[in-house]
């Protein structure tokens, strides 16, 4: 299931361990990405997956292993982080460089819809606007890796369902290695490639999914990756 | 059976229900304006101004003694007549310009070692201690000990202002940038901005609400300032005009120092409000009804 090693883009991490005092979050943890692969990791709250995402981005350090990622890398926080004193355009902008800047912004922002809205404050926006704009910012750099840290999950169930239709719409113009954590079962589904439990601070079972759009919504094969997903999480007695 | 809840009454009244309709209905909106204005005609002057014609009946009923308070159309007529007579203006100028010095350095050096103490830890160390010792040193307890260092001239006056206006800025301002959200920080470090993005597009108009503050207090604190300088040696600005008066018992003169100060207030706390509309705008901020 894992690919050989010879890829020099996508994300290898290797027997990473990450603690907080005594407690050990993550116990020698390996993950790979390919190039172009959008990986779920999938897990409860409080099981390591952000951790994890946290050390991929960067922002932390790990306490033993290695970790190997793209430089161009990009991530949307579950909150849109948005500066609410800069308009939705000079969000967008804000680690570009260079005069092309905003005329870049201006089509990230089309791919996610929101053209005509770069003048607005972050303020005027809705929920799903603004994580769009925070899709957008992550999308202008063209990142080789984007990182999603259960982006969807402060949005209601319908714009959540536009959302995973903008993913997929974005990912066959950008490519780029993914990898999204949630909790959300279905929005697994609906989206990976692969998709990775997490369970004491390793990656536990993991499922390829080789499904067409149309089966990921409904089908027995969706069904029964549903229920061995469930299983894998522990919630197997309750269906 | 003593458990049983006791049934509840056929003939209960009905639970209350709020009913919410449209708001904008012609007649009822034009009443709405009308009462808004009737009850507050001037805005937030509405109760001075009140204040004022109370006083000035009050006054001219005989009730306040001139020598206590004199009524607000004497006290108008005695600025003119300062004016004209020359001796205003000169003494309005001069405490403007000490206030202005003193405003000048008290906002310099709090800006220089607020982002100096916001953005270094060398700077807070350096300087968080001092500022907070001074910020617990009333203005007025300090005036005896600079005419011991710094003589009676214009250089004590000029530095007291500057203390006044320069203590505030500092704790606002160093407040205000390490009160910036940690996760917007983040947030623009992952997207590849350099630091100097990060403080110009984070940092700065993220402590911007912190600092107007500052500046708020700062020039509260630098007219606190010019009024107890004032009172010290002096033999010209607004500060001598009250002495002077109060000297003689001339309670209109005093009366109209204290309007010259108040108005410098007003004024200072209106560059602030326009500051704000003009660099806050992005702010969602609550509106009282």
């Amino acid at each position: 299931m894992t690919t050989a090693l010879n890829t020099q883009t996508g994300v290898l991490v290797e027997q990473v361990v990450r603690r907080f005092a005594d407690r050990v979050v993550l116990d020698h943890l390996d993950l790979t990405i390919d190039d172009d692969e959008l990986v779920v990791l999938l897990g409860p709250s409080g099981c390591g997956k952000s951790t994890l995402l946290r050390l991929l981005a960067g922002l932390d350090k790990p306490d033993g292993g290695r970790i190997e990622v793209p430089v161009k890398r990009a991530i949307v926080f579950q909150g849109d982080r948005l500066l609410p004193w800069q308009r939705v355009l000079r969000n967008v902008t804000l680690g570009l460089r260079g005069p092309d800047a905003d005329e870049r912004a201006h089509k990230a922002l089309a791919e996610v819809n929101l053209s005509g809205r770069e003048k607005a404050w972050p303020k005027q926006l809705s929920g799903g606007e603004a994580q769009r704009v925070a899709l957008a910012r992550a999308l202008v750099s063209e990142p080789e890796l984007v990182l999603l840290d259960e982006p969807f999950a402060a949005l209601d169930a319908i714009t959540r369902l536009r959302m995973h239709d903008l993913v997929r719409a974005l990912r066959r113009k950008h490519h780029a290695s993914m990898l999204l954590v949630t909790h959300d079962v279905d929005e697994a589904i609906a989206l990976a490639d692969r998709i990775v439990v997490m369970s004491n601070g390793r990656i536990g079972d993991a499922h390829t999914v080789h499904l067409s759009p149309a089966e990921r919504e409904a089908s027995v094969a969706r069904e029964e990756l549903r229920a061995a997903l469930l299983s894998d999480l522990g919630l197997a007695s309750q269906h | 059976m003593a458990l049983l809840a006791p049934p509840a009454p056929a003939s209960a009244p009905s639970r209350p229900r709020d009913v919410f309709l449209p708001g904008g209905s012609q007649r009822q909106s034009r009443l709405a304006t009308l009462r808004a204005r009737l009850r507050w005609p001037l805005g937030i002057y509405t109760t001075p101004v009140a204040i004022l014609f109370l006083w000035e009946i009050l006054a001219q009923a005989g009730v306040l003694k001139p020598t206590y308070a004199p009524a607000p159309s004497d006290i108008l007529s005695t600025t003119v007549e300062l004016w004209q007579d020359g001796v205003l203006g000169p003494d309005m100028a001069i405490s403007l310009q000490r206030a202005g010095i003193g405003l000048a350095i008290g906002l310099v050096v709090g800006i220089v070692t607020g982002v100096l103490g916001g953005f270094l830890r060398t700077g807070e160390y350096l300087f968080n201690g001092v500022a907070q010792i001074l910020n617990t040193i009333p203005l007025l307890a300090v005036l005896p000990l600079f005419v011991v260092w710094f003589g009676i001239d214009e250089l004590t006056k000029v530095l007291l202002i500057a203390f006044g206006a320069g203590v505030p800025m500092y704790l606002n301002l160093f407040a205000a940038i390490r009160g910036v959200d940690q996760r917007l920080i983040e947030m623009a470090r992952t997207t590849g901005a350099g630091p100097w993005r990060v403080v110009t597009r984070v940092l700065v108009p993220g402590a911007l609400p912190g600092f107007l503050v500052g500046l708020r207090f700062s020039l509260a604190y630098s007219i606190l300032g010019l009024v107890a300088a004032e009172t010290i040696n002096a033999d010209e600005g607004l500060g001598f005009l009250i002495t002077q008066a109060q000297t003689y018992l001339q309670t209109d003169k005093v009366f109209v120092g204290l309007v010259i100060y108040s108005i410098l207030g007003l004024l200072a706390d209106q560059v602030v409000r326009i500051l704000e509309q003009m660099l806050l705008r992005w702010r969602p901020s609550y509106e009282a009804v």
